[in-house]
């Protein structure tokens, strides 16, 4: 598996995409940091922009990038190497060079700006942690959706959808559900409805860890007493990690069953 | 060497292999022939393990397939089409499988066989069709192994290449090896092969030298032979 990886990040990271992504965020974290002039609200700022934009480039990339290589996995399917690691070691290649590009890219602005003197690092860092899970957990969907249907462009549609889907519309249908059911005790409803989306759920996290939540109401201050705490915090985690393992497991589990 | 057993292959709703039965025993050339869609190429791609089998079993070198990988590493195998990925150069991608097989090699001999010196430091996008057919030869007649798997050898070639083809060919069988081949082109087929396997409608319909091929259907010629098979209503 380890072989495949290389290969597949080395091939990554020869392309122009991995360096366009990478330069966006290094600009992206300079200009930031430069309008802001804080490490704090920069955070903020940021985390807008990451909670959004890693789930469609990882989407889009992981997409992009199996219908691409679809030669070099046949190529790969004839030698004497196992399914599933050929899979892996694509998919970690891929969510591999995206999340590099993500930490390097703003890790290396906010590291110059003096962010390890600052207290903001925590925020920061969750913030990072948060955008490589959501690189993770969408280039695995991503890989799911590529490998189930063999037209490219039903297949880039699905995905598009998907990101649409969880970045926008659960939202939506979420808020919805607050004002029709407002008479019902709700709390745990949007803990749960939380929970369930990726998206939702690194930018409650972050947004709690940055200590705004007074913002948010009577839910805000459930929310804190929840992911606030150790236990809601690692709650939320380990649910980060199911979102990250089962679409991986299913990517493993379909490539085993594939023609090609 | 190979032993299939009532494999089966549906795509969608197309019966592509139907009870197919096999028995290949080592040493020699067999020609693998049958019309478009006869299920030639996914027959191969079940012995490699590519294409997963509905029913059925089938073992290569005494070992089943099913669940297992390090067969693959007593074959080798010519793709259909030459379809690399497209961004590597002719000698990274040669690099890449070494690196991947882990085996002795003879690459430089056959660049050196095809003439493809000039072509090491290109990138295989622009490479034109019988260019990189002849890298895929390279690649798959590079290692030592006992079982080659050879879809449309001849595809682009130029005649002198296709001289050189037949002569490894040749060579791999006076080693004792075991050589299956797919192709339309007869003249080929007659010229290599020993044994013909003939697929229709996911069935094996012939197997058999080619004499014999030609006293059953009563013909002197391979061509009218095999185009006589598929209208006698008798299996093989």
């Amino acid at each position: 598996m380890l072989k495949i990886l290389k290969y597949s990040f080395y091939d990554l990271m020869r392309s122009r995409w991995s360096y366009v992504y990478f330069i966006f965020y290094l600009l992206l974290g300079f200009v930031l940091l430069f309008l802001n002039n804080d490490v704090s609200k920069a955070v903020i700022t940021l985390m807008n922009i990451i909670i959004v934009l890693v789930p469609l480039i990882a989407t889009i990339f992981g997409v992009m990038y199996y219908y691409n290589s679809k030669e070099f996995t046949e190529l790969l399917l004839a030698q004497p190497i196992k399914r599933t690691s050929i899979f892996l070691g694509q998919y970690l290649g891929v969510s591999g060079s995206l999340a590099m590009s993500l930490v390097l890219g703003l890790g290396i602005p906010f590291t110059l700006y003096g962010l390890l003197k600052s207290n903001a690092i925590w925020d920061f860092s969750l913030l990072l942690v948060a955008g490589a899970f959501l690189t993770f957990i969408f280039t695995a969907l991503a890989f799911n959706i590529a490998l189930s249907n063999e037209n490219k462009i039903k297949g880039f549609g699905y995905a598009v959808l998907l990101w649409l889907f969880l970045a926008v519309i659960y939202d939506g249908i979420f808020l919805i559900s607050l004002i029709i059911f407002e008479e019902y005790p709700l709390d745990n409803f949007s803990l749960v409805s939380t929970m369930l989306n990726p998206i939702d759920l690194s930018r409650t996290l972050i947004l709690l860890k940055l200590d705004i939540s007074a913002l948010l109401g009577y839910t805000g201050a459930v929310f804190k007493k929840f992911f606030g705490t150790n236990f809601g915090f690692f709650v939320s985690m380990g649910v980060l990690m199911i979102w990250t393992i089962l679409p991986v497991w299913r990517m493993v589990h379909k490539a085993k069953r594939k023609d090609f | 060497m190979i032993q299939v057993a009532n494999l089966h292959k549906k795509f969608g709703k197309t019966q592509v292999l139907d009870n197919l039965d096999l028995e290949i025993d080592g040493g020699g050339i067999f020609a693998i022939l049958g019309p478009n869609g006869s299920g030639k190429t996914t027959l191969i791609k079940s012995i490699l393990g590519m294409v997963i089998m509905d029913k059925g079993s089938i073992s290569v070198l005494g070992a089943a397939i099913k669940t297992n990988w390090n067969y693959r590493k007593e074959i080798n195998y010519l793709p259909q089409i030459a379809n690399f990925p497209g961004n590597l150069k002719v000698r990274e991608l040669i690099k890449m499988i070494v690196d991947l097989r882990q085996k002795p090699n003879r690459a430089d001999e056959l660049i050196e066989l095809f003439k493809l010196e000039d072509f090491l430091d290109k990138k295989l996008t622009t490479l034109s069709g019988g260019t990189k057919q002849k890298v895929n030869i390279v690649l798959s007649f590079m290692f030592d192994s006992p079982l080659l798997i050879l879809d449309e050898p001849t595809t682009g070639l130029d005649p002198l290449a296709l001289i050189n083809l037949k002569k490894l060919i040749q060579e791999e069988k006076n080693k004792g090896k075991t050589i299956l081949i797919t192709s339309h082109i007869l003249q080929f087929v007659e010229e290599v092969a020993d044994e013909i396997i003939y697929l229709l409608e996911g069935k094996i319909y012939f197997k058999g030298s080619l004499e014999q091929l030609k006293s059953k259907t009563e013909q002197t010629d391979i061509e009218h032979a095999i185009a006589a098979i598929a209208t006698q209503p008798q299996h093989a």
